[in-house]
Order: structure tokens, then C-alpha cells, then sequence
């Protein structure tokens, strides 16, 4: 699966930012939320259009958390591993979502179900453990919680 | 005529189900045939309660909480419409303790206006700070935000007007108003609430500082976390602009202001100053080092403020409400009031805004309510990921960042994280230095490296191999890192890391194993 494919639609993407002072942000977060990651074919047609190298454009989609090389699963979910929801019990909550899951953190399951990812703060930290999941927030996870979210995700 | 019935459209209520809440009630009130007006306004902050649904009653509004979904059939039949009594019933909202006790300036329409309607916000004071800027030249607004007080609500403190007056005096054809709302601290989200809930405030906030200092550009970086406070920053930049606030004619002053969200792409060292101006321009986010100060050569090289979302959200208050009135509030050199923020392990988790000066044993032990598990509190760490870890024994110590300073710690964003007895400080301070490791630049040794070395000393230590040495070892890292780094990641990375050695030394010889078993 490669990304030729898409060569047009990261086109099209750049395109709509002409103009844009230091684009490279806006680009590459449009390309992901279109497709789910960025494919490599999109470095360097996003280079010609800043007039960067394509080690440049992967200097930067290296650097960000966020960006995925590779699809995601059909479920994403994002479980927060920082302090306050480590203090709410996160920690536990998120070996139990590991399990259910059948996945590690930055692991996609094989079937492609899912993927897990950490991150390191969603702000709903009084109503912590927190997660998100296909970009929905969720609070206050306790195992019945996470069960929910993996019986959601499993379907 | 329809009752009007509040129910959050705050993250934090969408959480724990606000949403369905809310369709609860339209569905109820359709069977009923009674014709409610529901208001999706920001939180009040009172966390614990969410979600927190009002009615407006004659006499004022009221609470019901935390509602679920399947309250909703009850409530109606209580009578919540006329705001009738009911288990869930908390009385009038501006009664709970909690909000009593507290002075909102910042927070003053947060949770109680539609975030959505700038009628609404022009309705409950706003945009008088922004009419009275107007009127004035750009060094008297800088002199305003001087004679307030008012210091970065970031984190580091530093004075406000100085920062403006700075780049007012910079000549520059261009010049960038740049808001930090890359609010990265765990424990903290006060930023997000603003922005989701009275998101009018932080334009007015960003607006002055524009005609301070001559810009006519505005950024608003915003975390990438953050997925409802883009959505309400960007209807409420276009209502702006509808309504002539924003645009090439600021309120009919001839003036122009632009404002633009930019998103992150998950990078907590974005937060830093000048790493979030390389995250602009669309470069890695990797620290600059200072001088130039950014005020002189900031965004695209330009003469730039950047503050924090609650520093700008300060601001129109300090100009509508004159800079003394908000520098009576506080203690020493900490003016004004802070938005604080109780998270994690708590009772009464939220937002509690007050004047600087309230010790931390108030705040968790009296406002907090203790712990949510309802254990004694054994440690809580303030100021986010580079806070230093606070025992019950310090508790005495009043919210100021110079008494936070003497106390080898930080105030940082007024982030507050609670820990029972169960927390590992071993384990606690290693994280310190892990999400270090995960979150670093790279653009520094001490950081980069100093981070990863530091959990293995961490590990060696909870292991029992050359203790004395090995403990040794991370002190010296530590001041390594703490002066040797380029920015606050690696600088602060050893304040919970120290604090948690030096106030819990137990834990790191096996302790907390050994208090785990016996509580088996």
C-alpha cells in the first residue's frame, strides 16, 4: 500500500495553502486528518511547495508526536499517561485497556482493528483517568469504563 | 416563553457524558411537550459535579449534579424546570462553597455565558476593557498592564507590561501577538476552559495587546489536544470579525488586528517560548537560545509578544476595571489573582481562582476536599511535569511564586496534582526524567542525554546497586541539567525529581514495596 494514491489529494492540500506563512504545520495536519497519516509520497511534494528539502519536511514530521507514518487501525485511541491521571489510578486503568485491547502503546493490532496511542495530557485532569477515543472524550475510566471503550473498539 | 437550561459543552462535562445529558433533556421535555432552551455554556469548574445542569429560575439560577442520563425523566418530574428541590439539587449555583469562596476576574463569565454569542458576552461586561484601549495611546495600555502587577500566568513569571513595553518600543514594520495556549501541564486546564468557555476574552485580551504594542497579527498556537477549543476559538474569531471587532477596522477605530489558530502536532516542549515560534514558522520545535529575546527578534524575525492564555485573559479586566483595582489583590510581588487548578487524587477537583496567597494546605486539604479515594494525602506536585513534589509538611506554604521559589519548587501554570499513600515517589521521580526523555528537543546535551542517564541511576538505586553512590550520581546530574539546559524542559526536569528524593528518600530503598505488601 503505498502512497502514490494520494498524490493528488496532498496536492490539492497544498495547494489550499498557498500564501500561508510557515505552512508546513497546517499542511501536514490537513494530510493527516484526510488520510489518517502521511504517507512518505507526500514529502516531497510538500517540499517543492515551500521551497524546502524533503529532509527538511521529514525533519519535522519526525519531530511532532502526532504524526503516523503508517494507517492507523479503524479505532484510535489516545490514553492519557501523565501525572494526574497516573494519580487517579492511570496507571492500572492503562494495563488494563493494554489487555483488553490485545495491543502496547504505539502498536496497531494486526487485524487493524485498533491502535492505541499515549498521550501526555487531554486537560480533563478533574476528571481523570481520561482517554480518547475516535477523537470522543471519555473520563473517569474505571475498569467498567475501559471495558466499554474496548467492547466499543472490539466490535 | 421557553426555560433556559444550562448544560456544559466543556471537555471536561463531555467527558462524563454531558452530551447525552443534554439530549436527555431535549427528549424528556419533547414528551412532555414543555419548551426548554438548552444553553451549551463553558464550565463552571466544579468538576466533580459534572456534569452540572442549571436552570434559570426568577429568583436565579440553580444547580442539579452530577446528572445521568437516566436522572433526566426524574428530574422533570421533580419540578427542576422551576427549580424545585431534588436529590441531585445543589441550590443557587453562586451559593456552592466552592464557587463562594472564590474571586473570579478572570473566570468572572466562564460557565455562565453562551460561549457562543458575543451578545452575551458584551452582555456580562465584555469588550469594555478592549473600548477603553481605544481611547488610548499604546504606552499608556502598556503602563496600565505595568502598573497591574500582572506577571506571565505561564509559568515564568515575568512581568507582563515589562514584555509589552518592550516590544512597543522595538521598530519593526511588523510586529506578532502570540498566545501560548499549548497548555501542556498535566493537572492544568485552565487555558482550555477559557477557551471553550468564554473564548470572546482571550480575542479582547490578545486585541489590547495588538494595539499595544503595534501589531496587527495574531496567533493563537493551540494544542493539538485541544480539539473543542479549536472548534470554539475559530466561531468565535468569526463572530468577532462579523461584528468588526477583529479585521482591518478594530471597533471602528481605524486600527486593524487579525487573529489566527494555528494547531500543534503533540509536542510539549511547543510550550516553550521560542520553541513554539519555531512550531509557527513550521520547523521542528526545537529551542531557541536567548538573546534575541523574542520581543526583539521573535516570529519570522519580528518583534513578538507571547503570553499565556490567562495572561491575556487578565488583561481586559486590568483595562475596564483600572490596573490598581487588580493589584490589590495578592501578596508581595504576586498581584492579582491566579486561576488554580485541583486535579488528580481529589475530592473537589476544578477550578478555583483567588487571590495569591492561600496556602496549599487550604487548597487540598479545605477546598480540594483531600483525596477522592478518601486515603491521607502523602504528596501533591505543583506546577505540572516540572513542579516540585510538596509533602503535607510544607503545606503551610502560601501560593506566590517567590515563596514557592524559597521552597525549591514552582507555581507554574497553577496546576495542583493530588497522590495518596499508595504513590510510589520512586516511580514518580523517574517519570520526571522519562517524559523528559520522551518530550526533549534534542537541541541540548544535558536534557537530551542527562534524561535517559537519569532513569537508569533511578533504576539502579530503587535496584540497591552502589546506593551512595548512584544517589550522588543524581544530585549532580541534576544540577547538570538544571544549569546547564537551554530551556525549562531540561532546566526544571530535577525540581520533581529532587523533591520527590529528598522528602521521600524511603521510597527509593524499597519502602513503598514493602508499605504496598503490608497493606495486602
Amino acid at each position: 500500500m503505498s502512497g502514490d494514491g494520494h498524490d493528488a489529494l496532498v496536492r490539492e492540500i497544498v495547494d489550499a495553502h498557498r500564501g500561508v506563512d510557515g505552512a508546513t504545520l497546517p499542511i501536514l495536519n490537513k494530510v493527516q486528518e484526510t488520510l489518517g497519516y502521511v504517507p512518505d509520497a507526500a514529502l516531497p511534494i510538500v517540499a517543492e511547495a515551500l521551497n524546502i528539502s524533503p529532509a527538511e519536511v521529514y525533519g519535522v514530521l519526525t519531530f511532532y508526536h502526532d504524526y503516523r507514518r503508517e494507517p492507523p487501525g479503524r479505532h484510535v485511541v489516545k490514553l492519557c499517561r501523565a501525572e494526574a491521571c497516573q494519580a487517579a489510578g492511570g496507571r492500572e486503568v492503562a494495563e488494563h485497556i493494554c489487555q483488553r485491547l490485545g495491543v502496547g502503546f504505539g502498536e496497531t493490532s494486526p487485524d487493524g482493528r485498533v491502535t492505541l496511542e499515549a498521550v501526555y495530557c487531554l486537560g480533563l485532569c478533574a476528571t481523570a483517568p481520561s482517554a480518547m477515543v475516535d477523537g470522543r472524550v471519555v473520563g473517569r475510566i474505571d475498569h467498567e469504563r475501559a471495558d466499554a471503550i474496548a467492547a466499543e473498539v472490539n466490535q | 416563553m421557553s426555560v433556559r437550561v444550562f448544560v456544559p459543552g466543556d471537555a471536561g462535562a463531555l467527558a462524563v457524558g454531558a452530551d447525552d445529558v443534554a439530549q436527555a433533556i431535549e427528549r424528556v421535555a419533547a414528551e412532555q411537550g414543555t419548551a426548554v432552551e438548552i444553553v451549551r455554556n463553558g464550565s463552571r469548574g466544579l468538576y466533580w459535579l459534572e456534569p452540572l445542569v442549571e436552570v434559570e429560575t426568577e429568583t436565579g439560577r440553580v444547580a442539579y449534579g452530577p446528572v445521568a442520563p437516566h436522572d433526566v425523566k426524574e428530574l422533570f418530574e421533580a419540578g427542576f424546570l422551576e427549580g424545585k428541590p431534588s436529590g441531585l439539587f445543589l441550590g443557587a449555583t453562586e451559593e456552592i462553597p466552592f464557587l463562594k469562596r472564590q474571586t473570579r476576574l478572570t473566570f468572572a463569565r466562564c460557565g455562565v455565558v453562551d460561549p457562543r454569542s458575543l451578545d452575551d458576552y458584551r452582555a456580562h461586561g465584555g469588550t469594555a476593557g478592549l473600548a477603553h484601549a481605544l481611547k488610548m495611546p499604546p504606552a499608556e495600555i502598556v503602563e496600565q498592564v505595568k502598573a497591574s502587577g500582572l506577571r506571565g500566568r505561564g509559568g515564568a513569571g515575568f512581568p507582563t507590561g515589562i514584555k509589552w513595553e518592550t516590544a512597543l518600543k522595538a521598530a519593526a514594520g511588523r510586529k506578532y501577538v502570540v498566545c501560548n495556549a499549548d497548555e501542556g501541564d498535566s493537572g492544568t486546564f485552565a487555558d482550555r476552559m477559557i477557551m471553550e468557555g468564554d473564548p470572546f476574552l482571550l480575542i479582547e485580551g490578545m486585541t489590547i495587546a495588538g494595539l499595544a504594542i503595534g501589531a496587527t497579527k495574531g496567533f493563537v498556537y493551540l494544542r493539538s489536544e485541544y480539539p473543542h477549543a479549536e472548534i470554539a476559538m475559530n466561531a468565535a474569531i468569526a463572530a468577532a470579525r462579523r461584528a468588526g471587532l477583529l479585521g482591518p477596522d478594530v471597533g471602528g477605530s481605524g486600527k486593524a488586528f487579525e487573529l489566527e489558530v494555528r494547531m500543534g502536532a503533540g509536542a510539549y516542549v511547543c510550550g516553550e517560548e521560542t520553541s513554539l515560534l519555531e512550531s509557527l514558522e513550521g520547523k521542528r520545535g526545537q529551542v531557541r537560545a536567548k538573546p534575541p529575546l523574542p520581543a526583539h527578534k521573535g516570529l519570522f524575525g519580528k518583534p513578538t509578544i507571547i503570553n499565556n492564555v490567562l495572561t491575556f485573559a487578565a488583561v481586559p479586566y486590568i483595562l475596564s476595571e483600572g490596573a490598581e483595582r487588580y493589584r490589590d489583590f495578592g501578596m508581595g510581588r504576586s498581584r492579582g489573582t491566579m486561576p488554580i487548578q485541583l486535579a488528580g487524587n481529589v475530592k473537589h477537583g476544578g477550578l478555583f481562582e483567588t487571590a495569591f496567597g492561600v496556602t496549599l494546605g487550604d487548597l487540598v486539604n479545605d477546598i480540594g476536599g483531600g483525596t477522592a479515594t478518601g486515603r491521607p494525602v502523602r504528596a501533591v506536585q505543583v506546577g505540572g511535569p516540572l513542579g516540585a513534589y510538596f509533602p503535607p509538611e510544607l503545606f503551610d506554604t502560601p501560593f506566590d511564586y517567590e515563596a514557592f521559589t524559597a521552597k525549591d519548587g514552582l507555581i507554574g501554570h497553577g496546576g495542583i496534582v493530588v497522590f495518596d499513600d499508595t504513590v510510589d515517589m520512586a516511580e514518580q521521580a523517574r517519570f520526571a526524567l522519562e517524559f523528559c526523555a520522551i518530550e526533549s528537543c534534542g537541541k541540548c546535551t544535558p536534557c537530551r542525554i542527562g534524561s535517559i542517564r537519569g532513569t537508569e541511576v533511578i533504576d539502579r538505586i530503587v535496584a540497591g546497586e552502589n546506593v551512595e553512590a548512584n544517589l550522588a550520581l543524581v544530585e549532580e546530574l541534576c544540577e547538570t541539567m538544571r544549569f546547564g539546559s537551554l530551556c525549562a524542559l531540561g532546566g526544571f526536569t530535577p525540581f520533581p525529581v529532587l523533591s520527590a528524593l529528598r522528602h521521600y528518600p524511603e521510597d527509593f530503598s524499597g519502602a513503598h514495596a514493602r508499605r504496598m505488601q503490608a497493606a495486602e
